[in-house]
């Protein structure tokens, strides 16, 4: 069922769908009395989101015994990296209105700017790589090991957030909380993908991901 | 409507972008608008001058003033007020001023409002987030009030609280600030006539979200310093505590004057976004524009130091 294509394409319009309704609300210029901070805000709120939901997809194919939902995950990754774009466009945009010196003096002064351009930065090369012509070129192990950063970008982005916020922490604390239980899955035997018989194939590319061959292999 | 040249018009009257541009949202919102419509006529609309002392900017449309609002008793989210306020209790009320005064004294809200001629003041409202709005309040010069009490020579500063109610606000408790919100004037910034105690904008009662039914306006400093649903005034003579420089003291200093020189660690204040635009282009004033005024206060301050 997991296979299907039409549900592949479901899910893709399911991701779209805060795009879609953050456009919809630009058309209408309905964005609240403050227009940057709402689709700088909805756009962040998504980008961690889809973090999250990129991390979960290792542990709960191993957990719910769904080894396919690894189709879904380059997918989740790269609408991550899209929102993450999209923030970022309304930052450079809306707020430095394009000033780029401007830009690269908060980078280095503000520590959660710091952060968020961090968060940026290290996801770019893995939505780069995402294609199974880059995970040949890189071979499976090299490819695994650069795409570990998704980690370290999910855990700028929660410093990210942590560091902007006023004083309700709640938020911030509940996605440190999910990112490090992600984490932590991967790191249990049984759930880490690693401790588990691993196919010789291309579809070790994944990592940890025994049953992600075949079919998915291709990406293309 | 025909209007004579100059007649003002009510500011319930100006249709906020958002809504002309959505008819068919607004003809959905009728019934709502049509209770709303009820509510205005039964709201008191005050009896105001305008006061020199305001700008000639255009002020922001009233849909966003009262939708926008930095209020944690009631939630942090900017729409939380509005909505969780609604039925905040604000009647009856009084205010007490006491401390280092002569006369100390409660006030009720009746007092309050017929203790001098109430004003329209339109001033620029500089928020600590870098983001400004144009708001026509309704009240008289802080110092009015004091004076009734007869500051003791001693007092050297002001200090305010808000109201807090736990049962009333429930989501206070979560905020991460401690309540009730306090905060504090130096007696001199207290008097100067541009400090408002504020009972009303856009010509009518504040509502809740805004500070209902009392607050203060210092246009001259960050929107945190003006103080909402003030229960007591208090004249002290060391500086008064403040809610956000206890909770964040390197984020934000007693004295929080408006100053593009200056930047809050997480942004600068060099610029702001005049709502609803989009965008961080307005150039940020020194004391938020009224240096002319209130630069003399600081003399011979280090305004980096005292920020
Ligand atoms: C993967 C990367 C990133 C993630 C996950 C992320 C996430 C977030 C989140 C969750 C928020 C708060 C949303 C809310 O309060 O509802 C936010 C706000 C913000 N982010 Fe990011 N962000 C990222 C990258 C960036 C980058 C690269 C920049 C700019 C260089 C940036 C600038 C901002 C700004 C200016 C705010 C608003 C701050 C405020 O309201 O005070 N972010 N981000």
């Amino acid at each position: 069922m997991l296979k299907s294509r039409p549900l592949k394409a479901l899910i893709f319009a399911v991701c779209l769908a805060p795009a879609a309704w953050l456009g919809w609300r630009i058309w209408r210029m309905d964005l609240t009395a403050n227009p940057l901070e709402f689709i700088t805000h909805f756009t962040g709120d998504w980008t961690i989101r889809f973090l999250v939901i990129t991390l979960a997809v290792t542990p709960f194919r191993k957990l719910l015994r769904l080894p396919d939902l690894i189709r879904f995950r380059r997918m989740f990754g790269l609408f991550a990296f899209f929102y993450a774009c999209l923030h970022f466009a309304t930052y450079l945009w809306l707020d430095k209105l394009f000033d780029v010196p401007e830009m690269v003096k908060d980078i280095g002064k503000r520590p959660f700017i710091t952060a968020g351009f961090a968060a940026l930065v290290c996801i770019a090369p893995l939505a780069a790589t995402s294609t199974a012509g880059w995970i040949r070129r890189l071979g499976g192990r090299r490819w695994r090991l650069l795409h570990r950063l998704v980690y370290v970008s999910a855990a700028a982005g929660v410093a990210h957030y942590y560091w902007l916020v006023k004083s309700d922490i709640r938020l911030p604390a509940l996605y440190g909380l999910l990112v490090a239980l992600m984490l932590a899955l991967r790191l249990v035997p049984g759930v880490r993908g690693s401790a588990a018989p691993r196919k010789p194939a291309a579809g070790s590319a994944y990592c940890g991901s025994p049953a992600s061959t075949g079919s998915e292999r291709g990406l293309s | 409507m025909a209007r004579k040249l100059g007649e003002q018009i009510p500011y319930s009257e100006i249709t906020p972008k958002s809504v002309y541009l959505n008819r068919r949202a607004f003809l959905a919102a009728a019934p709502a608008a049509f209770m709303g419509a009820r509510a205005l006529l039964a709201a008191p609309r005050f009896q105001t001058r305008r006061s020199p002392l305001s700008t000639s900017e255009p002020p922001t449309a009233q849909q966003y003033v009262t939708h926008y609002n930095n209020f944690y008793e009631f939630g942090t989210a900017k729409d939380d007020p509005a909505e969780n306020a609604a039925l905040f209790k604000t009647s009856p009320w009084s205010v007490s001023v006491d401390g280092l005064v002569k006369q100390p004294r409660k006030f009720t809200m009746d007092e309050l409002l017929k203790l001098a001629p109430l004003e329209e003041r339109v001033y620029r409202h500089r928020c600590v987030e870098a983001w400004s709005i144009v708001v026509p309040w309704v009240g008289y010069s802080l110092g009015a009030l004091l004076r009734q009490a007869q500051p003791d020579p001693k007092a050297k500063y002001v200090a305010f609280e808000s109201y807090y109610d736990p049962k009333q606000m429930p989501l206070a408790r979560e905020s991460g600030i401690a309540f009730p919100y306090v905060d504090g004037l130096r007696l001199d910034e207290a008097m100067h006539p541009l400090a408002l105690l504020c009972v009303g904008m856009y010509g009518e009662a504040l509502p809740p979200q805004d500070g209902a039914p009392v607050r203060l306006v210092v246009p001259w400093k960050y929107g945190f310093k003006s103080i909402k649903s003030i229960v007591k005034i208090r004249l002290v003579e060391t500086q008064p505590p403040c809610t956000w420089n206890i909770a964040n003291s390197r984020e934000y200093g007693f004295y929080s004057n408006v100053n593009p020189n200056v930047d809050h660690p997480r942004w600068s204040q060099a610029k702001e976004q005049r709502l609803p635009s989009p965008f961080k282009n307005h150039a940020t004033q020194m004391f938020n524009g009224y240096g002319d005024q209130v630069a003399g206060l600081y003399s011979g301050m280090d305004l980096k130091k005292l920020f």
